[in-house]
């Protein structure tokens, strides 16, 4: 059959299964847009600005285990992507986007609309590719797929001139890729796998710390089988929530910056460490030189072995699809003949149920202003612990990922690596629409949302009943944060000195505004809001301007010199 | 320390920017970097020369290995290895230079490969401090111009980087 390459990028999409493709139409797209238009397999969902088209592909792949899919035009539609295709870059989510290129014999030459974008976006993307020939759109976007959700999965960019897209070829999806340069690993190393048992089974005061690598692999079952069957605790990264059920009494939080006494007092003094698809980052263990100050023997279980001793060396380094690993480790564990010591263990658990003890957690529940830990409390108790929470970045972010207890995967949704400001909304849409009727709520603060608030409209057009609960502190709160630790209470620039009416800007778009000012009014206004199931309802919650997410490890520190609360 | 990198990958449009966009985002050195096909013209072998502790040269190999264009990545000089550049150097050769620089590139077992009334092109190869050395050899104020390659390398024996 001979088609058109735009015909060609549609069927190809077509047969991927892909719902929707998350985009923005522009010059070089046309011939594209005109093919979508055609058929209605593949629904298009038109967005405000290419930034929320790219994230809102990101929230519908980090919801499902789908790859999600975007399509921008040329030049700015490109630029405009790039936070968005950086920020599913470092959180490694599978998504293909397909950007518009000029046509063939205007590349170079300063065109209207034209950029580099196989290099404006290389740092960012697992590949790119240039389609320069029509015949070559097909194999392409296979392997775009193919390179985006296995392995350690990213985004993969597929560049294509417009005059290609109009060239005719003959239409041929390939059923299989084989790149002689690119075979991801699957399984562990089985002598190296046994090693790690033999130490876990040795373990006196063992720690399991396991992060995004385990929700993106559909590991959590086998998570939880491991850690039960062995009685060890067990933390999450932020990207890991809900890896592990966290109202488990084996969940001792999050660990790192933000993270609980007692998961970063576990993580230092542990003698014996499961990493498992997570990668020590600075935001985890800190100073990587004070995390070596305790000697301890570490086990490392990742995808990509350039995570692999790139900030703590490791004892035994598992080089491995997680899901695959740990399947070897429970079958060896089942068979073992011995058990972790239990006295051990039960000492290490009196430490950690004493650390637990310090109530790392606790605010002021007396406060007659609004305390934003409240709010995220009281939406766990509204959403029954259920529903799917996107967060923008900032201190609403931390609040939301400690005092929300998912007890699933795939139902915190956040820019964890690249810290992406107005992340929030439009990843919130892209969950919408992968799981309709589900709650899904946006935590928010007022400097995040406002950086992608055009998306109330495309939240209007597709009728997307999200539940946005903005904690309005007028402050940019975790730079106001840092500058009143850091910087003598300076705040320079973190205060918005004019903020909207958000109730009545999300009125304006049509949806429903409610402003909270009251303790005693946010269950009420929590209910309401998840109460109208085909409305979408913002929730402009005033909270207190000076609260600050504790404990905290300030920058460059070790992991147990926390602040707490308690200390101020 | 030093350490000669040498790769095969995909011989495509964009594999060497992607190569040194890798060393320049995550701040490694390059020392030189070479490359071009090889007797399988889909392949292109690239020799990179760099330094480093030995937990960056890990990452290095590493992240190079993670490019999704690159084939195969060893670390040549963790064994026995040979590596070879070569260099094109302008001298000034007029009257009693002319004998003495045609003396030092034989010494060199270099060969005069362009010759004019007022210069020659002198062709060396050999491993970088013999083409360091020829400098000291010879009178610097006569150089007009050089150009080097860059060392390219390759196991000895049995050591055998294909696919």
């Amino acid at each position: 059959m001979v088609v058109t390459g735009a015909e060609v990028v549609v069927k190809c999409l077509q047969e991927e299964n892909i719902e929707y493709v998350f985009g923005y139409p522009g010059g070089a797209v046309l011939h594209i847009y005109d093919e979508l238009f055609k058929q209605d397999k593949v629904r298009h969902v038109l967005v405000r600005h290419e930034q929320a088209a790219v994230h809102a592909a990101d929230g519908y792949a980090r919801s499902t285990e789908k790859v999600g899919v975007a399509l921008v035009t040329s030049g700015p539609g490109v630029t405009n992507a790039v936070t968005g295709i950086a920020t599913a870059y470092m959180d490694s989510i599978p998504l293909v986007v397909i950007t518009g290129q000029v046509p063939t014999a205007a590349i170079g030459l300063d065109a209207f609309q034209e950029v580099d974008t196989v290099g404006i976006t290389r740092p960012c993307v697992k590949h790119n590719f240039l389609v320069k020939n029509v015949e070559d759109i097909a194999p392409t976007i296979k392997k775009a797929f193919y390179l985006a959700r296995t392995g350690r999965p990213g985004p993969v960019l597929v560049d294509i001139p417009k005059d290609v897209t109009a060239q005719r070829c003959e239409y041929d999806y390939p059923r299989s890729v084989a790149m002689r340069s690119y075979n991801p690993v699957v399984k562990g190393h089985q002598g190296q796998i046994k090693k790690a048992v033999q130490l876990l089974l040795e373990a006196r005061r063992p720690m399991v710390y396991a992060g995004g690598g385990v929700i993106q692999s559909n590991s959590s079952e086998k998570l939880v089988k491991l850690v039960r069957m062995l009685g060890f605790p067990c933390t999450n990264t932020l990207m890991g929530l809900g890896g592990y059920p966290a109202t488990d009494r084996q969940f001792v939080g999050m660990l790192g910056m933000h993270g609980t006494y007692e998961a970063n007092m576990a993580m230092q003094y542990s003698d014996v460490l499961l990493a498992i698809g997570a990668r020590f980052d600075d935001r985890v263990i800190g100073d990587p030189a004070h995390f070596a100050q305790v000697p301890r023997k570490i086990i490392h279980i990742d995808i990509d072995p350039s995570s692999i001793s790139k900030r703590v060396k490791v004892d035994i380094p598992i080089v491995g699809n997680v899901s695959d690993v740990l399947d070897d480790v429970l079958r060896l564990i089942e068979s073992a003949t011995s058990r972790p010591d239990g006295e051990a263990l039960a000492a290490w658990w009196a430490q950690i149920e004493e650390w637990r003890g310090r109530d790392c957690l606790k605010y002021d529940r007396a406060s007659p202003i609004i305390k934003p830990q409240y709010v995220i409390e009281k939406l766990w108790e509204v959403t029954g612990g259920d529903a799917f929470v996107t967060s923008d970045v900032g201190q609403h972010q931390m609040w939301a990922a400690q005092f929300y207890k998912f007890d699933k995967p795939r139902r915190w949704i956040n820019s964890g690596g690249l810290g992406t400001m107005g992340f929030g909304l439009p990843a919130a849409m892209g969950v919408q629409l992968a799981h309709p009727g589900s709650a899904v709520a946006c935590v928010t603060g007022e400097g995040s949302i406002q950086m992608c608030i055009q998306e109330l409209g495309t939240c209007k057009q597709f009728r997307l009943p999200l539940k946005i609960v903005n904690l309005n502190n007028r402050y940019l709160g975790m730079v106001r944060q840092w500058q009143e630790l850091f910087h003598g209470n300076r705040y320079s620039g973190s205060y918005m000195d004019f903020l909207p009416d958000f109730a009545r800007l999300a009125e304006a778009y049509g949806h429903v505004g409610i402003t909270v000012e009251s303790p005693s009014d946010v269950e009420g206004a929590l209910q309401e809001a998840f109460e109208r199931k085909n409305e979408l309802v913002f929730l402009d919650i005033k909270v207190d301007q000076t609260e600050n997410v504790y404990p905290m490890v300030l920058g460059g520190k070790g992991l147990t010199e926390m602040i707490l609360s308690e200390d101020l | 320390m030093r350490h000669v990198i040498s790769l095969l990958l995909e011989n495509e449009a964009g594999a060497l920017s992607r190569v040194s966009g890798l060393f320049s985002a995550r701040a490694y050195n390059i020392e030189s970097l070479t490359v071009a096909p090889t007797d399988d013209p889909s392949l292109s072998r690239m020799t990179i020369v760099t330094s480093g502790s030995d937990d960056v040269i890990e990452q290095i190999t590493k992240q190079l290995n993670k490019l999704v264009e690159v084939v195969k990545v060893v670390d040549l000089s963790e064994a026995a290895h040979i590596e070879r550049e070569l260099m094109l150097v302008k001298v000034r050769a007029t009257g009693k230079d002319r004998e003495e620089l045609k003396r030092m590139a034989d010494i060199f077992r270099g060969r005069i490969i362009d010759v004019t009334e007022s210069a020659y092109v002198i062709e060396l190869t050999g491993n970088s401090t013999k083409l360091d050395a020829f400098f000291d050899a010879i009178d610097r104020n006569l150089i007009l111009e050089t150009v080097r390659t860059g060392v390219c390398g390759i196991g000895r024996g049995d050591r055998i980087l294909r696919i």
